[in-house]
């Protein structure tokens, strides 16, 4: 494989269940040691496309390569050159952490020779040093993610498809997860790795936000922070945030309004007055805040460009 | 195929099948539970037989007849009677299954005329029972025969040589040697070996499939040929340690003869095995559901096995068509080459029949199950 030749790279990919559509012709590259976030609500075809790229689905139709070999044609080699986590924990909880490293390091016959040392550097990452011997139902979220991690390197594939690793796992395990994250890819792994959390995002090299199984769009998040949401983008408070969200998704002038947390992001087309909005609350005996101009973050952009690419006659 | 990944699999299985209760208890109770059940519950024998007694004689010669009949553990006297209508209405009444009556003058009609009738009803509505009855009473009344016989010969200083001319009732002959529970016992370890085999294999693929780590091992280059015999590995030593087990009860506690090789009963008992892992193995990789595994795995192995084995019913007493069916029950082959080993000391050749159609099954089953198995979520 050529320097310059993308790592993962699909043309068309798509999937279909039946009459439904999982993934629509999805193109996507990933270069060497790029770390690339895959973003979208739920059943947005993320799982779906992880799962092809692995070698676990047949692809409808398109094409995919990973690491030089075809997936469909060649999934035992791609099988061979790629580490995968999926979103629902699937190590051996009733076997214990070295047990765990040890299983999957004869899977992938990693020389015996370098096995203890890989699985040092596993456990060490992992951060557990001294729980060797802990059944691995035992181990918290983060722990057994890691642990995940940890053995789906062993084998040091230049690829790593991971799903959804840190979710329902506390803030600071996500922290620590990502940084592992980096530092594989600072060592050449190319990551895909796909999160429904939006801060996640700003760790990636590079996002592609894919909804209803289409590509919505791809890019780095300083470039995606720089999307024209079309608009004005204000944060407002109120104690009643769905009440004032049903009105404010119908005033003149807002084109497009979400709770972001315990607070309202309206969106307002570039004539509209934000002043407009506090009476027209008060009007319907709703408490609130006045609108406050801030700068989109990367997920208001996501809100904007997936309901843009849901009603793209609207927008 | 890999040894090393089929090494690690294997490893794997028993550390889980060590630290699962469930996996645990079919592999080790289930066998001990069932050779029990099995070995006392399901005996022909039949002792204790309720019997009556209407010795119209009542002579020294009489009750010793009345005394071998009890001596042993075949019948037991609940009544002594003393008229005709009383033993017809403890027939009727059911309170005695078999009645014994001894006529009036017997002695002195045998020892003059060197020929007399006793007389024994039995109640044929449980036809097994009678005609287990009827055989003990055949037994003990030969015994009787062989004992009275003696002493004509004493009594009249007739020499050895033409004792036989002399005989008091047709000679019976009853093999008291053959207990029911030889022919049983065999069967019973064939019938076991194919419940926990079938059964503990179907779990092990479903298993993976049901927890979520069959994603991830498939996201791996394992193959389906190492993962079936790396699982199978574990499992086939347990379900050999079992049929030792059994087999072993067999022979040292229910005392059943073993006249066979050692080697023809390893080999022809790992064959099977093989055969009911398999199906067991199949099934699980077939099912993604460890309930629908295992209990499809009861009933592919519970009935056949124990109608159509002939491990009690005998197979050439059924109509054709179900003889016909017999021949796909894998267990039929093991309960025959048991029986052969243990009984007949048949040699491997001399089994050769049935243990090519375990051969034969092996294979297929084996092939059925290596090519069934998908690294695919689709």
């Amino acid at each position: 494989m050529s320097d310059g030749a993308p790592v993962v790279h699909a043309r068309g990919l798509s999937k279909r269940f039946g009459d439904f559509t999982a993934v629509d012709r999805l193109d996507l590259d990933i270069a060497k040691g790029e770390v690339v976030g895959f973003i979208g609500p739920n059943g947005a075809g993320k799982s779906t496309t992880i799962r092809m790229l692995c070698g676990l689905l047949r692809p409808s139709a398109g094409e995919a390569i990973v690491a030089g070999f075809d997936v469909a044609r060649q999934p035992e080699a791609v099988r061979a050159h790629i580490g995968y986590m999926s979103q629902k924990f699937s190590l051996y909880a009733d076997l214990t952490v070295a047990e765990n490293l040890r299983f999957f390091g004869g899977i992938y016959r990693v020389p015996r020779e370098e096995l203890a040392a890989r699985m040092r550097f596993a456990v060490t990452m992992a951060g557990l040093e001294g729980r060797e011997t802990a059944l691995v139902r035992t181990l918290a979220g983060g722990w057994k993610q890691r642990l995940a991690l940890g053995c789906a390197i062993l084998h040091r594939p230049p690829v790593l498809f991971l799903d959804e690793p840190t979710s329902g796992v506390e803030p600071k395990a996500r922290r620590r997860f990502w940084d592992l994250i980096n530092s594989l890819a600072a060592d050449g792994v190319t990551i895909l790795v796909s999160t429904h959390y939006m801060d996640e995002a700003e760790y990636c090299n590079r996002i592609v936000l894919i909804d209803g199984g289409r590509l919505v769009a791809a890019g780095s998040p300083t470039e995606l922070r720089k999307h024209d949401l079309g608009g004005a983008l204000f944060e407002m408070e109120s104690a009643t945030l769905g009440a004032a969200l049903t009105v404010l998704r119908a005033a003149p002038g807002v084109v497009e309004a979400a709770i972001f947390g315990d607070r309202l992001h309206v969106l307002l087309a570039p004539a509209a007055d934000p002043a407009a909005l506090a009476p027209l609350l008060a009007a319907r005996g709703i408490a609130a805040g006045p609108p406050m101009p801030i700068t989109p973050s990367l997920e208001d952009v996501f809100v904007r460009l997936v309901s843009r690419h849901r009603a793209p006659e609207a927008a | 195929m890999n040894l090393r990944r089929l090494v690690a699999i294997a490893y794997k299985e028993t550390l889980q099948i060590w630290r699962d209760p469930r996996s645990l208890a079919i592999a080790l109770l289930m066998p001990v539970m069932q050779m029990g059940l099995l070995g006392y519950g399901v005996s022909l024998d039949i002792k204790h037989v309720p019997l009556c007694v209407y010795d119209q004689e009542q002579s020294s010669l009489s009750r010793q007849i009345v005394d071998s009949f009890t001596a042993a553990q075949w019948f037991r006297t609940v009544a002594v009677l003393g008229t005709d209508r009383e033993l017809r209405a403890a027939m009727d009444h059911g309170s005695c299954t078999a009645a014994l009556v001894i006529p009036v003058g017997f002695t002195r009609t045998l020892f003059t005329t060197g020929r007399a009738e006793l007389q024994t009803v039995f109640d044929a509505t449980d036809t097994n029972t009678a005609n287990v009855a009827t055989g003990y009473a055949q037994g003990i009344v030969a015994q009787l025969d062989a004992t009275l016989n003696a002493r004509w010969q004493a009594a009249h200083a007739v020499s050895a040589s033409a004792a036989g001319t002399v005989n008091l009732s047709p000679r019976v002959w009853f093999n008291e040697g053959l207990d029911s529970r030889n022919f049983i016992v065999p069967g019973v370890v064939a019938i076991i070996l194919a419940l926990v085999g079938s059964q503990l294999t179907s779990l092990t693929v479903s298993r993976e499939w049901e927890r979520g780590t069959m994603e991830q091992l498939i996201s791996t280059p394992v193959t389906a040929l190492e993962l079936m015999f790396g699982k199978m590995t574990p499992y086939f030593a347990i379900g050999l340690l079992d049929a030792a087990f059994c087999l072993a009860v067999a022979a040292f506690w229910f005392e059943v003869p073993f006249r066979g090789s050692l080697f023809a009963l390893i080999v022809t008992t790992a064959l099977f095995a093989l055969v009911v892992m398999g199906l067991g193995y199949l099934l699980s990789v077939r099912i993604h559901s460890q309930l629908g595994a295992s209990q499809i795995a009861l009933m592919l192995t519970m009935l056949p096995t124990t109608m159509l084995s002939g491990y009690t019913f005998p197979l050439d007493q059924m109509p054709r068509a179900v003889q016909a069916v017999s021949l796909i029950v894998p267990a039929r082959y093991y309960v025959a080459i048991l029986r052969a080993v243990f009984l007949k000391g048949s040699s491997l050749w001399e089994m050769a029949v049935p243990i090519a159609a375990l051969v034969i099954y092996a294979g297929l089953i084996i092939r059925a199950a290596a090519r069934a198995f998908r690294k695919s979520l689709d």
